[in-house]
């Protein structure tokens, strides 16, 4: 146990490297730019007076290691800078539009997580039959679809032909009153506050961008599954455990699945990333007020400090999720423990 | 009535290349209490009839045709339920390589529990308790502490162990054991395969064990029975199969079965042994090792793999290095060829140090071509884009500069040397069998005509009757060729067969060393008595009887 | 070795290799599918502006949002622009941004991850930060700040897309190459004279490059993907250049409205190509390992 305690521990410490990577690459984005940064970071009105400001700010008339001090200060004190276009400093407009995302995200995540791994379960048992095409379909269809265009082509059906799913415009139809905000996540905050005519509003809305990012997440996850499935269950334990006639249930369950599910597990790593990047593109489409389309608006009109910010921002975040699946991953393997003895 | 019955058992799988019939036509009977040994070479579908009589063949197998009953039951048409009741409960099977065998991360403990749990042998209160007594009756030490175990946390006889445990834990009436000590130590081996022993006659079970050693089966069966092709060549009493073989492919592996006070042309059939050639060994040192060490930076600090030994190697000379995995005999021989280098040390020769040459450039140096190497797996050994004519024709080119029809000519004169038939040339490893590979290793190794030639257990995955083939090939190209050999192998006696002079290694370091008659028949070293009594020894009557028969 | 030798030898190994190619073919006449779909792309990107019926940029306000008719297979956009013709002409753009993209990624991706996996030391420990830094990012968001920092243009999508999947390549290789760093063979080739450097090159790096097609077919795949999304929200190709990316975003305005064609086009379009790859990669990984399968 003491083993696993400092394994817990050594994974943790491990992130820091990792995170200063993200943070020197985040710096090297910001003073990348083509040209002069503080001409960029000042904005398109900006005069003699206020780009002289900006430069001094971010110390562009400093050495570049000790700019990056000065970057590496600023992060770590939560100034990512101001935005141009809304005029609040950047990490309080993420911090107000993070639950937007996130309730998107996880939404999207648990739903494509129900249905792919029971899918890819079902597929590997039964090699070959319907239940196992359909994976295959479903593997080969789901990540050929561009999210954009899986959402593009949901609004058509949903909203224009059938009219059973509200506009596709952000969180809440303007009918309803926001819930108090305790979480961020319209579905928890409206549930806390007894109000289910709001809950219900919040879910119509969040039915079809999180079936869009779901309908991506949901071909990688069965797949790995289908895959992580076949390959245990093919293994010589289960052969010894079938020979020790245990029963197909066991077998299946406490055997292969177990053992199946540390590579799904490892894959969520990179099912994550995608849906990050792929949320960005969907929060567009829905016109859904997360920090994708924040990022998304504020490229439109350059505001850069706002751009980086929420590079930086989602950097971390994914961060915090790997060493997350990471720990997931300690608690249900017994051999990592082991390595680092 | 017989406990298992077999009656024209015919298992068929279904393969790109069509229907394959492993099994055909198969019957045998095991009585309460018989030990019966099932002996044959890859393919012959020794195994495929244990996994049929269990009912667990892959997916595109079956059984075609024939009965399968035991104690009564119709195995062939019984219900999977029933089938899972007697799985684990009344036949329970053991298997090689059985640290996979257990999952991997479930405690053994548990894994023990949910057998007996399964089989009504336990309750959850008692499920712990009976557990332990499983890993007892198997004679594990601290079986409190092994409970909590993982598999990856044991070595591969301990898990054996647990795998005999788990079978054995709801008392089965038949135990059937599929080649449970390939993989394993020598010393382990015979450990666990008088533990089988014990337990079987202790409980008075029937077993039925697989095996491609018919010197273990010989050992440890009543009854034995010679698989060829899907179909029972003969059975019988053991040393009546030694002494008195009715068919031609049992004689031929009784010959081919490595044994004391064998020679390497008694392991051929009679008919084709030739007078065995004369091997001189010189008086004057080819290879000099003095005081060679070797440590890797392991994880939990240095690891000594060779610990400073000495020797050598006279010109013409064949010595075995002798010992189980861990001992150091790779990294020593793997220094040897220059393809790692030392930590310490001198590699004299002809009298010049080659340690002095980093192995990274020894690639280009011109004594490359004197030391040459034959790898242990032939089929990691080829790159699978070659055929054997580009394998072979490899060094040949790069460092004696042949080209054209010289090195046309050059490759197939090798190939005859070897006894490789030259169509077979142009095909690509995975084309070839395993004798078929381990010739075209021989050839590419002795192509550019090295003075010493490292053997690192070339014979090791091959069946006996190929063994004895290639073992008698290796003695006659070293007559031809004058080469001296290193032989590095964990068995014994093919090392006797092989070898003039003998070093035991155990943990990196030298424990005897001696001429190869001397060690084997009076062994100074404790270690060196244990390996020797480890190795299984088939009757030894077949030895004057073979040679009655010449 | 002489000539007869030779191709008997050639003629030996292609009909091996030919032979199973037919077989996973014949078994699975998906890959065969697969192929030709490939085929079409290929040709739409080559001919592009010689096959489409209209001038992709050539704008009439008469003739705006025409839904699909025999004139318009794909109807009109908003400004009155043949779709069919876009969506056409657009191919090229896209198979180049994906293709240039997914060989600079290869060739770096190669190369380091080669080095890193026979040699290892403190490169491969290097490599492996930098590799662990990027793919510390979420991939779009990262390509989206390159793009963004490098500047709005096409090349700068390439190399956005380039330097996020390099990572994906290098670890392939680097685990390719350092399981068979010590096989028989790579010994057995320093045995026969090869220096390490041979050894790498010749003999073990074309045994990494069957897993490797596959990768860069599926890769293909995800490139186009990656490229659209960033043009989807604005990022490298600009209007009016045809581009399916671009197109999807543009259409999506009236897709509310009930005027799918302008979107739904070039989506299909879009969905096509990343499917032909990723169909070829299943294909391919079917060809290259059939064990893989089942």
């Amino acid at each position: 146990m003491a083993g696993r305690l400092s394994t817990i521990g050594t994974r943790i410490a491990q992130s820091i490297p990792v995170i200063l990577g993200v943070v020197v690459v985040s710096f090297v984005l910001t003073r990348a730019l083509p040209g002069d940064p503080a001409v960029y970071f000042a904005g398109a009105a900006a005069d003699e007076a206020s780009i002289a400001e900006v430069r001094t700010a971010l110390g562009l008339d400093k050495p570049l290691p000790e700019q990056f001090l000065i970057y590496a200060r600023d992060v770590a004190t939560g100034n990512l800078g101001q935005s141009l276009s809304t005029g609040q400093p950047v990490l309080e407009d993420l911090a107000n539009r993070l639950p937007a995302s996130l309730e998107l995200t996880l939404t999207a995540l648990m739903l494509s997580c129900a249905v792919a791994i029971p899918l890819g379960v079902l597929a590997a048992t039964r090699p070959g039959s319907a239940v196992d095409h359909l994976c295959r379909v479903l593997v080969t269809a789901g990540v050929s679809l561009p999210t954009f265009f899986t959402g593009v082509v949901l609004i058509y059906i949903f909203y224009y032909l059938l009219g059973i799913a509200p506009s596709p415009l952000g969180r809440l139809d303007f009918i309803y009153i926001e819930p108090d905000r305790i979480t961020g996540f319209y579905l928890i905050d409206a549930a806390l506050a007894g109000d289910w005519e709001t809950w219900v509003g919040a879910l119509k809305q969040l039915v079809l961008p999180a079936v869009t990012l779901a309908l991506f997440t949901m071909a990688p996850l069965a797949r790995m599954t289908r895959a992580a499935m076949l390959s245990a269950l093919s293994s010589d334990y289960i052969r010894t455990a079938r020979a020790a006639g245990l029963t197909e249930d066991k077998v299946l369950f406490t055997y292969a699945f177990r053992n199946a599910l540390l590579p799904v597990i490892t894959t969520l790593g990179m099912v994550f990333s995608f849906t990050l990047g792929a949320n960005v593109l969907v929060e567009k489409v829905f016109a859904w007020p997360g920090i994708g389309s924040y990022a998304v608006e504020a490229l439109v009109v350059s505001d850069y400090a706002a751009v980086q910010g929420f590079v930086l921002a989602m950097a971390l975040l994914f961060v915090a999720l790997n060493l997350v699946i990471d720990l997931t991953y300690t608690l249900i393997d017994p051999r990592i423990g082991f390595e680092t003895k | 009535m017989s406990l298992l019955s077999i009656n024209d058992l015919q298992v068929s799988f279904k393969t790109r290349r069509g229907t394959v019939n492993a099994v055909r036509g198969l019957s045998l009977e095991i009585e309460k209490g018989e030990t019966l040994g099932i002996v044959g070479e890859s393919g012959s579908g020794k195994s495929v009839t244990s996994y049929a009589l269990m009912r667990l063949l892959e997916s595109n197998g079956r059984i075609s045709g024939g009965a399968l009953s035991y104690g009564g039951i119709d195995l062939r048409h019984a219900k999977e339920s029933v089938m899972r009741d007697l799985r684990g409960r009344e036949i329970s099977m053991i298997f090689q390589n059985p640290r996979a065998a257990l999952n991997p991360i479930r405690k053994v403990g548990h894994q023990i529990e949910d057998v007996l749990r399964r089989h009504a042998k336990a309750t959850r209160s008692t499920a712990r308790a009976e557990a332990i007594k499983a890993l007892e009756a198997v004679k594990i030490r601290d079986p409190e502490a092994r409970y909590n175990a993982y598999p990856f946390e044991l070595s591969g006889g301990m898990c054996q162990r647990i795998v005999i445990a788990l079978a054995l834990a709801c008392d089965p009436k038949l135990l059937i054991a599929d080649e449970p000590t390939t993989g394993l130590d020598i010393t382990t081996q015979k450990a666990v395969m008088d533990l089988i022993a014990d337990l079987i006659a202790e409980r008075g079970m029937s077993a039925m064990v697989i095996t491609h050693d018919l010197g273990l089966a010989a050992q440890y069966c009543n009854r034995i029975v010679v698989m060829k092709d899907g179909e029972i060549v003969e059975q019988g009493d053991p040393k009546r199969l030694f002494t008195a073989p009715e068919h031609p492919y049992t004689r031929k592996l009784v010959d081919a079965t490595p044994r004391s006070g064998a020679s390497v042309r008694s392991l051929l059939p009679a008919e084709q042994r030739t007078p065995a050639p004369e091997l001189p060994v010189s008086e004057t040192p080819l290879l000099e090792v003095r005081d060679l060490t070797k440590t890797y930076q392991g994880k939990s600090g240095p690891v000594h793999a060779v610990k400073g030994i000495s020797f050598k190697v006279m010109k013409g000379q064949s010595v075995g290095l002798v010992g189980e995995s861990g001992c150091g005999k790779s990294t020593t021989s793997s220094i040897l060829v220059r393809l790692t280098d030392p930590t310490s040390g001198e590699i004299l020769f002809n009298g010049e140090d080659l340690a002095k040459t980093p192995a990274g450039t020894f690639a280009r140096d011109p004594r490359r071509a004197a030391i040459q190497m034959v790898f242990q797996d032939a089929t990691d050994s080829f790159n699978p884009r070659h055929t054997a004519r580009h394998s072979i024709a490899e060094p040949l080119k790069r460092l004696t500069g042949l080209k054209g029809k010289a090195l046309k000519d050059r490759v197939e004169e090798l190939a005859d040397l070897v006894g490789l038939p030259r169509p077979l040339l142009d095909r690509f490893p995975h084309q070839l069998s395993g004798g078929q590979k381990a010739r075209v290793g021989i050839a590419r190794a002795i192509a550019v005509e090295p003075q010493f030639l490292i053997l690192d257990e070339p014979t090791a995955a091959l069946d006996v009757s190929i063994q004895a083939i290639v073992l008698n090939l290796l003695v006659d190209l070293r007559a031809k060729l004058g080469i001296s050999f290193l032989f590095v192998s964990h068995d014994l006696h093919v090392v006797r067969l092989l070898c003039d002079h003998v070093i035991v290694m155990r943990d990196g370091e030298i424990l005897e060393e001696g001429p190869a008659a001397a060690v084997m028949d009076a062994p100074a070293h404790a270690y060196t008595r244990e390996l020797l009594a480890a190795a299984p020894e088939p009757p030894a009557l077949a030895e004057t009887l073979s040679s009655a028969a010449e | 070795m002489s000539d007869t030798a030779t191709r008997a030898e050639a003629l030996k190994q292609q009909d091996g290799a030919l032979a199973h190619i037919a077989y996973v073919l014949r078994s699975n006449p998906v890959t065969l599918l697969a192929f030709a779909m490939f085929a079409v792309l290929l040709l739409a990107a080559v001919l592009g502006p010689l096959i489409a019926p209209f001038d992709p940029l050539q704008t009439n306000a008469s003739n705006a949002l025409q839904p699909p008719s025999f004139t318009h297979w794909f109807g009109t956009d908003n400004l009155g622009r043949d779709v069919f013709s876009r969506v056409i002409v657009a191919t090229r753009l896209d198979l180049a941004i994906s293709i240039a993209a997914v060989a600079l990624s290869f060739l770096v991706g190669s190369v380091l991850g080669s080095l890193a996996g026979y040699w290892g030391g403190w490169l491969d420990a290097v490599l492996n930060r930098v590799f662990d830094t990027i793919m510390a990012f979420p991939l779009f968001v990262l390509a989206m700040g390159i793009v963004a920092a490098l500047g709005n243009t096409v090349e700068n999508i390439v190399y956005a897309t380039a330097v996020i999947n390099i990572p994906f390549y290098a670890r392939l290789v680097r685990a390719e190459v350092n399981i068979r760093r010590d096989a028989g063979f790579a010994q057995a080739a320093k045995l026969a004279g090869n220096s390490d450097v041979r050894v790498l090159a010749l003999h073990i790096f074309p045994n990494a490059l069957p897993p490797m097609m596959v990768q860069v077919s599926l890769n293909l795949g995800w490139a186009i993907l990656n490229a659209a999304g960033l043009s989807f929200i604005g990022l490298g190709v600009r209007p009016p250049t045809a581009e399916w990316g671009i197109m999807v975003a543009e259409g999506a305005n009236f897709i509310v409205s009930g005027e799918w064609w302008l979107a739904i086009f070039p989506g299909l379009a879009l969905m096509f190509a990343v499917f032909t790859f990723n169909l070829l990669g299943d294909g391919l990984r079917d060809i290259v390992d059939p064990r893989q399968r089942s």
